[in-house]
């Protein structure tokens, strides 16, 4: 058997798509993911009737999914609605193309939560600390960021440079949801919605859909544009505190850590060849987390790391350059990975990191991923 | 205020189950308590069907001493349930007992920023109905 390293450069992303990010109460999940699946396949110039694999999160039935884009494939997977699965899917795509388990898969993502009200607390998601009042996914981030503070002398003003960062470049990018510039101060002055996290640590929520389109190299050579692989990946999961959703004592860091030393040992890479990163930004804290578990800075330097610009265009680390999900779209992961292949394209317009050639996603949650991007 | 007008909507409450049973009937006589395992002496909460250590399926609920340290918290300004409205803000807080376990709970007696991380706490119940004693923490007195 092969190791997962074997991987490296095997597989490409061909096409992507994405519709527009808002809110549609005219249409419902699959129409989003038509949209997005007929750009993608625009933007490739792939035959459809060559996709024979399909995978689909968030989309509530994979067969009417691929009854509506006339797609009998052999082979499919659903994934459920969480944030974390997006490089999951990617993954399990890539070792189902080099498996044969498909040639061509098409990787579909929608979300109708703004028009269907979504909260991601309270009865909508019971959890065994609900008689405490515990609940959602921005209480745990909260509970997490307390503790960062107390250990770290962490502070919201340096929380808040996240947030500026990804609103300026979100209003960069004309897909984005929010583009009224914001400052620290701002950051400081909304509302709290869990203390220690206010309303600009909290995530969109929007309606919208993306596809991505992925197949072999040597297949990936046919299709219109240049394709970008996939040089590493790395996984690892942190499931021994799930009874409190969404939360880690340790910030994830020995996962994050472990996923890195996969991701950048199969491509051949360190943090410092990272010309762009897309990290998953659920809660401006996990963008903390995510730059010490990955070794862009050590653990509990986070705070001063990301102090005076450093994740904005221009700065030592461009992060999120679309926005994220603080400021672009609630894509959960996959709008990010979408940005990635186009910072590698180099087609990001005002907000294209010069000269990009690896370029990361990483979601440091109870489900970690990171994937490693560079140009075919 | 909320005795005097309409009844407060209910909060919800604990799932009383074949594995938790044990714990809320230590509770409701007062004693707080995590599941061990009889056959590693693995210790955790919230119970499970099998030990996460050995997979055994032999497992007691062991009364524990109610100490715990303040691990972290946070202070709620929306209630998801209508039960919390007529407590916003309120504050939920993150403990580590001595015996290990980890429990989100509610602070009673003080005022969060007045309680340092670290800083050791105690148990005690205030019931919430006939069948169930909640649990929540204090700072550990004298």
């Amino acid at each position: 058997m092969d190791d997962f390293r074997a991987l490296k450069d095997k597989i490409a992303i061909v096409g992507v798509g994405n519709t527009a990010y808002g809110s549609f109460p005219e249409t419902d999940d699959y129409g989003l993911g038509a949209e997005a699946f007929r750009r993608a396949v625009a933007d490739c110039g792939i035959e459809r009737d060559k996709i024979d694999g399909l995978l689909v999160c968030r989309v509530p039935y994979y067969a009417r999914m691929g009854q509506i884009l006339g797609l009998n494939p052999r082979w499919t997977i659903t994934l459920p609605p969480h944030g974390r699965m997006s490089a999951m899917g990617i993954i399990e795509a890539a070792a189902a193309l080099h498996a044969g388990l498909c040639d061509y898969a098409a990787l579909i993502y929608t979300n109708i939560g703004r028009s269907r009200r979504v909260n991601y607390g309270g009865d909508e998601s019971p959890g065994f600390w609900d008689p405490w009042g515990m609940t959602s996914p921005g209480a745990a981030h909260a509970m997490m960021f307390r503790r960062h503070m107390a250990l770290y002398g962490t502070t919201t003003r340096q929380l808040a440079e996240v947030s500026v960062a990804f609103r300026e470049h979100a209003i960069l990018h004309p897909d984005a949801v929010m583009k009224k510039p914001i400052t620290i101060e701002d950051h400081e002055n909304a509302r709290p919605i869990c203390e220690p996290l206010r309303l600009l640590d909290y995530c969109l929520i929007n309606d919208g859909a993306v596809c991505i389109i992925m197949t072999t190299r040597e297949r990936a050579r046919d299709l219109r544009k240049r394709p970008v692989l996939i040089s590493g990946f790395g996984a690892r999961e942190a499931y021994t505190e799930s009874s409190i959703a969404n939360f880690d004592l340790n910030f994830w860091y020995d996962e994050a850590q472990d996923m890195a030393r996969q991701a950048y040992g199969m491509a051949g890479v360190g943090p410092g060849d990272v010309d762009a990163f897309m990290c998953y930004d659920n809660f401006s804290p996990t963008v903390l987390f995510a730059l010490e578990g990955l070794g862009f800075c050590g653990r509990g330097e986070s705070g001063p790391f990301v102090e005076g610009g450093t994740l904005k265009l221009g700065g030592k680390l461009p992060t999120n350059t679309d926005g994220g999900h603080l400021s672009n779209s609630y894509m959960q992961g996959w709008a990010l990975n979408v940005e990635a292949v186009r910072q590698v394209r180099g087609e990001c317009g005002e907000r294209q990191v010069p000269g990009a050639e690896v370029v990361q996603f990483a979601a440091v949650t109870p489900c970690c991923r990171t994937i490693i991007y560079t140009p075919g | 205020m909320s005795a005097t007008t309409t009844p407060a909507a209910a909060k919800p409450l604990p799932t009383i189950d074949p594995v938790s049973k044990g714990f809320w009937d230590l509770a409701n006589r007062g004693r707080l308590s995590v599941q061990r395992c009889d056959d590693c002496g693995h210790r955790h909460y919230p119970g499970a069907p099998v030990c996460p250590r050995c997979l055994s399926k032999d497992q007691s609920w062991e009364p524990v001493s109610g100490r715990a340290t303040l691990l972290s918290w946070v202070r709620f300004h929306r209630a998801y349930w209508e039960g919390f409205a007529p407590e916003i803000p309120y504050v939920v807080i993150l403990v580590q007992l001595e015996e290990g376990p980890l429990m989100i709970s509610n602070l009673v007696g003080a005022r969060a920023e007045d309680v340092p991380i670290g800083a050791p706490m105690e148990v005690v119940f205030e019931r919430a109905t006939d069948q169930i004693n909640l649990p929540k923490f204090r700072p550990l007195q004298g």
